[in-house]
């Protein structure tokens, strides 16, 4: 029987990785990418514990979650296009104006 | 070992398998691909954990619309494959990116170490009445009765993420930034 | 007669009203209308004063009127009133002011009328706030009250001496008498507030009340101390030794300024200081000889200094500081009446002088080097007739106001016991005679000098005749015009008359001045007797036979050292010219150091401005001022420009850079609360 600890400490393998993701890869959209196993790795914590718990709530969050998600995708690859057409890089180290 | 444990290692084993590959592998496209694997996988996780409906809308949106949308972009930018490590461009500073990978590594240790300290919530086994849970009834009267403001205002950002979008891609067409 | 008045308060509004007006309309008010509007507000304060004082003059003299008007301060136990109040020393004190500003405010009006309008008005609000302050200094029923009077008058004294303040000497002149007098202020404060401390009051009839069974200070305690403290400041405001260097300085102002606040009002307000304060000098025998050591010893050094000046005004300063002396002389010995007696005549003579000097520059164009004048007895006579009654009254030739005074004084020095003092004064008497008719017969007689070239150590001429009249050339040689020739007049009567109210008993009269203000010197309790310790000692009582006849020997002598000056003077400088250039050169190095007054302003300079000068410009400006509070100041800037530069690292551009920053604050913070 899988416990609820099994479901966890996947999750928190699956944030870890993607967080890694987020610092080592040098492409803007792979950065996404992460980003978007992160958000999958808390989508499963929240229904985890809402089968635990016994309340349908954490379905309800998981139901926004991936609302906002897709929001935030299709805005962040909106402005991964928009910063391509002006550096015509998609490395993050590329956008360096704002140094103080 | 029982059948619902087996397939909690077998789903978990590929999410990570393709998350990893995800972020390890240098093909844009490939990753694009691999993670929507990683999403098949959890969705039959949610499966497991009597959340039929979730699992549908994660492969609906997730990977059907999301991932796809993604992929049109790489394909639009026409991304080439990330160079070797050792091919630094720009003489971007290097610590930023190890210091995050090794943070990412620590985070994963206090996870593990908060997850060993904590009492358990019940002793794991599931709740009955589990059909109750999972029913798309239940799902649909919680949303639009308790959650209906949030239901409401998020229809508002699916609008304003679409009017950012098309705005932040639009041509110059000679009238100003 | 005691009790309450409202009038008081107008004896010093009326000329303040006239400051106000000619402070805010003076530059549209014509030069007749600006003159007006002083002398009018002059003469209905002196009108008051009148109506005020009729009761003391003529009724009893005893008691005192009060006009209490609010509360000022009141801090702790610390209670201060603005109160006036008058007895019979201040009503005599308001009408000298009152009366003798009068005239000058009238002579001004001719004197000045060179100016231009603005100017005009500035002279005239200046000269009315002068008379306001001095009125609310005699009037004031305590400490503070005279205080703020005696400061006004500091700050009139300045804005007057340097009225031509383009002119550097002028401005310069006014800051050394501000300076000066301020120093003196120092120790007046501290006495008023060793007073409170020690009375628990500052008014004066309190105190006197508060002293009057208490016994004199056998050796020098805090009664004593605290007299000491106030003649500090008396000698600031009154020129005595040593701080009377400003008062020759202060000659740079206009001749009625001169004649006004440095002979007949300001300066006196260091003896009516003490006048005020009788019974607590009289509780402080040490500090009395004190008084009566410095009042002597200035005044022979000011008629040494005196005797060789060239400027006709300055000569003139010397010897108000020389007879200012005999005034504290006569404090010291304990003739307050005395002193305040030759206050009053001296007033009278010395404003007397001054105008007339006034008259001599004004006509010679403003000429004031005496070797540069002469033969002028024809051509002015009414300044020539009624300068010289002044300088009989100053020489103390009889039947004249100042041989009454003078004698008083030099009797009551004889009859204290300390006969140096008499010796001192007797031969300041003399110098007196010879340097004053000195100057009578180098300016009004002989032949006319004018027109000499001028000698190295010419001193500038009066800025009354400034620009538009250069120097001796231009001269309108006419007598004193009617409204200066009218102040000269009536102060020749005074200089005259006015003695006749202390004609001592020895020559037949009753004394009326020292009756009447003896009720002012004395506390409240001992009325009944006269002649307790620690009260001022009435003289009526003390002339017999014995006295009178030794009254009468003394009388001779001073008299003999009135002529005998009188004579010299006549021998040195109307008849045989020549014996004096020749005297001159055989005392050479004695000459010189008269004429730079002993060296006293160069010995200042050098022990206490240099220094000064030196420790501000560089220890406190260099040092403290730019040094350390700007540094602070900017340092403080600095540290924040560094410091922002040294945070501003962390603003990498990287976006991953801040990511990383932020996943190390969330673990940080969560195995903190693991942690616990």
């Amino acid at each position: 029987m899988a416990t609820l600890d099994h479901y966890l400490l996947l999750s928190a393998v699956l944030f870890t990785i993607g967080t890694a993701g987020v610092f080592l890869r040098r492409n803007l959209i792979t950065i996404l990418l992460a980003i978007e196993i992160m958000l999958n790795a808390v989508n499963l914590t929240f229904i985890a514990y809402g089968r635990f718990l016994g309340a349908v709530d954490g379905q309800i969050i998981v139901f926004f979650v991936m609302t906002v998600a897709a929001a935030e995708a299709a805005v962040g690859l909106a402005i991964v296009i928009a910063m391509f057409r002006h550096r015509g890089s998609l490395n993050p180290e590329a956008f360096r104006t704002l140094k103080g | 070992m029982s059948g619902e444990l087996a397939l909690f290692y077998l789903f978990g084993g590929a999410a990570v398998v393709a998350s990893l590959l995800v972020i390890g592998q240098r093909n844009p496209i490939y990753s694009v691909l691999l993670l929507i694997a990683s999403f098949g996988a959890l969705a039959g996780l949610y499966v497991l954990l009597d959340a039929p409906f979730m699992a549908v809308t994660q492969i609906i949106v997730y990977a059907g619309a999301i991932m796809v949308l993604f992929l049109f972009v790489v394909m639009l930018l026409n991304v080439p494959a990330e160079a070797p490590i050792d091919h630094v461009e720009l003489h971007e500073p290097q610590g930023a990116r190890w210091l995050g990978g090794v943070l990412a590594v620590a985070l994963l240790v206090e996870l593990g170490w908060a997850l060993w300290r904590v009492v358990g919530v019940d002793d794991g086994r599931p709740v009955a009445d589990a059909g109750q849970l999972a029913s798309v009834l239940e799902i649909g009267r919680v949303l639009f009765q308790e959650y209906a403001f949030a239901f409401e205002v998020t229809s508002i950002l699916i609008i304003v993420a679409m009017v950012g979008a098309v705005l932040l891609t639009r041509r110059d067409s000679g009238a100003g930034s | 007669m005691t009790g309450d008045s409202s009038m008081l308060l107008w004896i010093p509004l009326l000329p303040f009203l006239g400051f106000l007006v000619n402070a805010a309309l003076g530059r549209r008010l014509s030069r007749g209308a600006s003159g007006g509007v002083a002398c009018t507000a002059i003469l209905a304060s002196f009108a008051v004063s009148a109506t005020v004082s009729w009761p003391f003059l003529f009724g009893a003299p005893a008691g005192a009127v009060d006009q209490r008007l609010y509360t000022w301060i009141q801090v702790g136990d610390f209670v201060a009133t603005f109160a006036l109040r008058v007895d019979a020393l201040t009503a005599l004190m308001i009408l000298i002011v009152t009366g003798i500003g009068s005239l000058i405010h009238i002579y001004s009006t001719a004197y000045m009328h060179e100016e231009r309008e603005s100017e005009y008005a500035r002279y005239f609000s200046y000269l009315n706030l002068f008379a306001a302050f001095m009125l609310l200094l005699v009037l004031g029923a305590n400490f503070l009250m005279m205080f703020v009077g005696w400061e006004g008058v500091g700050l009139c004294s300045y804005l007057l001496i340097g009225f031509w303040y383009t002119k550097p000497a002028a401005s310069n002149a006014g800051k050394k008498a501000f300076i000066v007098n301020r120093i003196g202020d120092v120790g007046f404060i501290l006495g008023v507030l060793l007073a409170f401390r020690h009375f628990g009051t500052i008014d004066f009839q309190e105190i006197a009340a508060a002293l009057g069974p208490v016994a004199p200070d056998s050796q020098f305690g805090v009664v004593s101390l605290i007299a000491l403290l106030l003649f500090v400041g008396a000698t600031g405001k009154s020129a005595q030794i040593p701080l009377y260097v400003w008062l020759p300085d202060a000659m740079e102002g206009p001749t009625p300024v001169s004649a006004l606040i440095h002979a007949a009002t300001m300066v006196t307000a260091g003896v009516y200081l003490i006048g005020r304060n009788a019974v607590l000098f009289s509780h402080a025998p040490d500090v009395l000889v004190i008084v009566a050591l410095v009042g002597t010893a200035t005044a022979l050094m000011a008629g040494t200094i005196g005797l060789v000046q060239h400027d006709i005004k300055r000569v003139l300063a010397y010897s108000t500081v020389s007879q200012l002396g005999y005034m504290f002389l006569a404090m010291g010995v304990g003739a307050f009446g005395a002193g305040i007696f030759h206050l009053y005549t001296h007033a009278f003579f010395k404003a007397l002088l001054f105008l007339g000097s006034g008259a001599v520059i004004h006509a010679l164009g403003g000429e004031q080097d005496m070797r540069r004048m002469g033969g002028l007895k024809h051509a002015l006579p009414v300044t020539y007739w009624t300068f010289l009654v002044g300088a009989l009254a100053i020489a103390g030739v009889p039947l004249l106001s100042g041989f009454f005074s003078k004698d008083e004084i030099l009797f009551r020095a004889f009859q204290s016991g300390h006969t140096w003092l008499w010796t001192v004064g007797v031969l300041t008497s003399l110098l007196t005679a010879t340097y004053m008719f000195r100057v009578v017969f180098l300016t009004f007689h002989g032949t006319s000098r004018a027109g000499t070239p001028a000698a190295p150590d010419v001193l500038v001429a009066d800025g009354a005749h400034g620009p538009s009249h250069a120097g001796a050339g231009h001269a309108h040689l006419h007598d004193a015009p009617p409204a200066m020739a009218l102040a000269l007049l009536v102060l020749a009567v005074g200089s005259v008359a006015a003695g006749y109210v202390g004609v001592p008993h020895a020559l037949g009269g009753d004394n009326r001045i020292e009756a009447y203000l003896a009720p002012a010197f004395g506390a409240g309790s001992s009325e009944a007797d006269g002649v307790e310790a620690g009260t001022p000692e009435t003289p009526g009582e003390a002339a017999d036979e014995h006295g009178a006849t030794l009254e009468l020997g003394l009388m001779g002598v001073s008299v003999l050292a009135a002529l005998g000056g009188i004579g010299l003077a006549a021998f040195f400088f109307l008849t045989r010219r020549e014996a004096a250039a020749r005297a001159a050169a055989r005392f050479a190095g004695l000459h010189r150091i008269l004429l730079n007054k002993y060296y006293v302003d160069e010995l200042y300079d050098t022990a206490v401005v240099t220094p000064l000068v030196a420790v501000s410009r560089h220890a406190l400006w260099r040092g403290v001022d730019a040094g350390f509070i700007d540094g602070s100041v900017n340092g403080v800037g600095t540290i924040v420009r560094q410091g922002a530069a040294a945070l501003r690292q962390v603003q990498t551009g990287s976006v991953r850079a801040y990511a990383a920053g932020l996943l190390l604050g969330a673990v940080m913070i969560l195995g903190y609360y693991l942690w616990r």
